[in-house]
């Protein structure tokens, strides 16, 4: 018997991944201690040698492989250039933090790069079992992260936490999965769509696989009332796995959604908006309104997260390409927020200190103007108050939701951003207006500055001209999904 | 002469890259260097101003020095600027603020120099934008950045309780102008995918919408004004903000309400706006009066002339939303008097409050007798405050009286006890500190103004003599824009 052998060029990148998953592992066996940056260079090569391949083997037009398991079209492109991205920068920023806890060893990266591999497996997954796949390699991956600092008992706390919770959601996710297979007769994605569309009879069963599936994704974006694990994980990790989790697994968790929901269920549209209308007003009012209480500031930036994912779900329930793009826009534009925050927290720690209340934040302005303008920039970002990047991802989230008519969601979700925007003014309030309770000068590294720096550049300088971003989005969606 | 201009870009970008500049030069080492350029820039500002005025063709109502380009093509919004005889003015008045706004804090500030002058430069940049924006995303951009300035200068440079007022401040703003962002966004659904604020106002929409959205502008823009009962906000951030950031808050700031009124409410929505007159006038009214004796019994000199602001702000919507050309006009001229009256009202206590540390009225008594020139001056800031003919406070409050008598004769004679209560409070104010004997060894040890005190106070003197004796330069601009305006109004959109 001859098997024909599936197209592999569009899983290259991945394939490529993987094996330099492979061999990092094996070199790093053979480094001592003090050239451990060969690693972090092997890291740093991967990803961008990941980039290239899927650059160089981009196509407008979707491509299919693996009997239609896998897809490698225009938004899986785009999504996983910004996943290395998000990697890379986060690989950059944890570097000194790493080293100066005893944390620069081989695992963190081969991890990471695992989780990566998980995140781009989810993001051109076209089949529930693939998806699956994916996601569990990731939430793996992150699983045993979070625990990398096996002394405290904080982080292990977190990351049992997030085993157990993520367990039980993929536990969901799997029964609706296999509900929507009884209901269709098929995994794939594409087929379960074209079922949808002409089924007339069991009706009930699709409704109880979705609310199922709806939960996982919750779970998974970390949306009320399935958030729970953010704020204690987000607290409880390392911040350079805390920044790692905040950063790419959002967008892997986009892509998930869209495939999911969007590919997959969108025959369902009106049973998912209304149960998205829900978790996406409860996450803005829960996020922002305790994220008030918060005086721990990873703690904080948890809650502030909960809520950015509720308005980034405005886009989505929409159910217009207009909306997806905005969410799309609406994660980029998160993403790059995050990690400029968390990372943030990280240039304030150094050895034997963590940054981690608010309090730390206190005169940052009189202890380095630049760094309490890029962070002032990030949070009025956070805020959405223009020029900054964070103004148009919430126009263009609202105006996909208004013009699909929800104009009272549209004046809630206003409102809890009021809200939010006081926990957000209170870190600015703290670097300008306070003394500072700690005058150590701030003397990142070279490549964190000048990252970091970039960082707060973009946030605005996207904030000025947005449309080059907006515009891949909305290329990326329409390939995709036309 | 406008097209292909980029006269309106100078105006606003030049003092933010100034304020950049000045940014640029650092920690308080510098901050001689960061003085002069900022002096240098706000000068420049001022100076490339000048032209928008003398080359404003009088006798159309269209828009002039128009520029035009795409922005952010996925939301068809334009970088679109252009002034009418209403906006022209507001402009001017922007960048002569902020030239005073410099030399006041020259010596004063100490303390954050080149992140002071910064501010208030970026802030001038943006709050032209904010004039000579003609795309609402545009207007947006600029209306929310000028927070982040004003609230980063409350903050820092503010008094003993800036904290709360910078928050309150902002939070108070942001919520109007969020819930005119989804206003903004419903009329580009409804306009077919336009953020230009011209072609909003031909969009025919039913009643229901036009009271909506004239509703989330209010929320906006009374803010700002601000108008009773959201006038909390100004009390706080006056008497916090430093003596710079008054003068703006109350020149600059406040005007941006009315502006908006000016240009999004009426003209957008004008069946609304002549359905809620009532309404308007009514909360414009308790503002004139009851505001008014609220400041009566302020013992604090800045809140006093904070309140004032208020019952004085109170005119000018009461003046737009009587639908006739006196009252427009009025408040157009009200609106820049004002400018000028209060800012130098501010900056008359910040000349105290920088020797004494103090703004309570009790401390004061008989500075007169230390300081004449000083007295002298702000005599006439208190008789133009209180509406004297001759000084410019006169003529806006003169004009507004005449149209709500023509409008209804009590609008007219509640809008007239102002002019009571409002030379009683300035005026009793004014007795309590400059008069009388001198009142206690602080006073003793005062020193009159100084030549840059006296340069500030003097084009101001000039400017509130100029306009009350001679209104006709500021009016004949804005009249062919008035008429079309108030003809648009008329007509119904339903």
């Amino acid at each position: 018997m001859i098997v024909a052998m599936p197209n592999l060029t569009p899983v290259l990148p991945e394939i490529f991944v993987l094996a330099m998953v492979s061999l990092i592992l094996v070199v790093d066996l053979f480094l001592t201690e003090k050239n451990r940056f060969i690693t972090y260079a092997l890291a740093q090569l991967t990803l961008l040698g990941a980039a290239w391949i899927t650059v160089s083997t981009h196509t407008s037009v979707p491509s299919h492989t693996f009997s239609d398991m896998f897809v490698d079209d225009a938004m899986s492109d785009v999504l996983k250039l910004m996943s290395y991205i998000a990697v890379s920068v986060v690989l950059v920023y944890s570097r000194s933090y790493l080293s100066l806890r005893g944390m620069f060893r081989g695992e963190f990266f081969a991890l990471a790069l695992f989780a990566l591999l998980g995140m781009m497996v989810m993001i051109s997954a076209n089949h529930f079992l693939v998806l699956y796949m994916g996601l569990e390699l990731m939430s793996l991956s992150l699983y045993a992260m979070v625990a990398l600092n096996r002394d405290s008992a904080l982080a292990t706390e977190a990351a049992i936490k997030y085993f157990v919770l993520g367990a039980l959601a993929s536990g969901l996710l799997l029964y609706g999965m296999s509900m929507l297979y009884g209901a269709t007769g098929s995994l794939n994605l594409s087929q379960v769509a074209t079922m949808i569309q002409h089924t007339t009879g069991n009706h009930v069963v699709l409704s109880f696989g979705l609310v199922f599936i709806v939960a996982g994704l919750a779970f998974k974006l970390g949306v009320v009332p399935f958030h729970m694990w953010i704020p204690d994980v987000y607290q409880g990790a390392p911040t350079a796995v805390t920044l790692f989790v905040g950063a790419a697994p959002k967008i892997a968790a986009f892509a998930f959604v869209m495939r999911l929901l969007v590919e997959g269920l969108h025959g369902l549209v009106h049973d998912w908006q209304g149960m998205l209308i829900i978790m996406a007003l409860l996450s803005m009012a829960i996020g922002n309104v305790t994220a008030i209480a918060q005086s721990n500031i990873k703690r904080m930036l948890a809650y502030s997260t909960i809520s950015h994912m509720g308005f980034l779900l405005l886009g989505i329930l929409s159910g217009t390409l207009d909306g997806y793009s905005a969410s799309m826009f609406y994660v980029l534009a998160y993403v790059l927020m995050s990690m400029g925050g968390f990372g943030m927290v990280m240039l304030l720690s150094r050895q034997g200190f963590e940054a981690e209340t608010l309090d730390d934040f206190k005169g940052l302005n009189q202890r380095s103007p630049w760094y309490a303008f890029v962070m002032l920039l990030l949070m009025f970002s956070m805020a959405g108050v223009p020029p900054t990047v964070g103004f148009y991802a919430k126009l263009s989230v609202l105006q996909a939701a208004l013009q699909a008519g929800f104009l009272w969601v549209v004046v809630a979700a206003v409102l809890f951003s009021v809200i939010g925007a006081f926990y957000y003014l209170r870190i600015v309030k703290l670097m300008y207006f306070d003394a500072p309770l700690d005058k150590a000068p701030l003397k990142p590294q070279g490549d964190m500055a000048m990252l970091m720096s970039s960082n707060g550049i973009a946030v605005l300088a996207l904030g000025i001209l947005p449309q080059p971003l907006m515009a891949l989005c909305a290329y990326a969606i329409q390939r995709s999904l036309l | 002469m406008s097209e292909g201009s980029t006269l309106l870009s100078w105006v606003i970008w030049l003092p933010i890259v100034a304020g950049l500049l000045v940014l640029a030069t650092g920690s308080d080492r510098n901050a001689q260097f960061a003085r002069i350029i900022a002096l240098i820039g706000a000068l420049a500002g001022f100076i490339i101003s000048i032209p928008l005025y003398t080359g404003f063709d009088r006798l159309t109502s269209d828009m002039q020095f128009v520029e035009y380009k795409s922005w952010i093509p996925a939301f068809n919004i334009h970088y679109n600027l252009g002034v009418d005889g209403i906006s022209v003015l507001f402009i001017l008045l922007t960048s002569f603020t902020t030239l005073l706004v410099v030399i006041a804090g020259w010596k004063v500030i100490e303390k954050n120099v080149a992140q002071y002058m910064a501010a208030f430069l970026i802030m001038s940049g943006l709050m032209i934008g904010v004039f000579a924006a003609l795309d609402a995303i545009l207007f947006y951009v600029f209306w929310e950045a000028m927070l982040i300035p004003m609230f980063i200068a409350i903050g820092v440079w503010g008094g003993p309780n800036r904290v709360y007022a910078a928050v309150k401040f902002f939070l108070y703003t942001l919520i109007g102008s969020l819930l005119m962002l989804v206003a903004l966004i419903y009329l580009f659904n409804k306009s077919g995918g336009s953020f230009s604020i011209l072609d909003y106002h031909a969009l025919p929409l039913g009643l229901e919408a036009q009271v909506l959205i004239f509703l989330a502008f209010f929320t906006a823009f009374a803010v700002k004004v601000p108008m009773w009962p959201v006038h909390t906000w100004l009390p706080d951030a006056h008497v916090e903000a430093p003596t710079g950031g008054s003068v703006v808050l109350a020149a600059i700031m406040l005007k941006v309400g009315a502006y908006g009124f000016l240009r999004f409410s009426l003209p957008i929505a004008p069946d609304a706006s002549h359905a809620l007159s009532g309404f308007m006038i009514t909360l414009s009214l308790i503002a004139v009066v009851y505001i008014g004796l609220v400041a009566l019994v302020q013992s604090d000199m800045k809140k006093l002339i904070a309140y004032s602001s208020i019952s004085h702000m109170g005119f000018v919507t009461l003046g737009l939303f009587i639908f006739n050309q006196l009252g427009m006009e009025g408040a157009l001229v009200q609106m820049v008097s004002h400018g000028f009256v209060a800012g130098a009202m501010f900056l008359c206590v910040g000349v105290l409050y920088d020797r004494m540390h103090t703004r309570n009225i009790a401390d004061y008594g008989g500075v007169a007798n230390k300081m004449p020139m000083f007295a002298a001056f702000f005599m006439l800031f208190a008789m133009a405050n209180s509406g004297l003919p001759g000084t410019s406070g006169f003529v806006g409050e003169f004009m507004v009286i005449l149209g709500a008598i023509k409008a209804n004769f009590w609008y007219g004679f509640l809008a007239a006890t102002t002019l009571i209560t409002g030379a009683a409070y300035t005026l009793w104010m004014y007795k309590r500190v400059v008069f009388g004997a001198v009142a206690n060894p602080r006073v003793e040890r005062l020193s009159d103004i100084g030549s840059r005190e006296f340069l500030v106070l003097a084009l101001l003197a000039a400017a509130v003599l100029g306009m009350g004796l001679y209104p006709l330069p500021v009016t004949e601009v804005m009249h062919a824009s008035v008429n079309n305006l108030l003809t648009h109004v008329a007509q119904s959109k339903l």
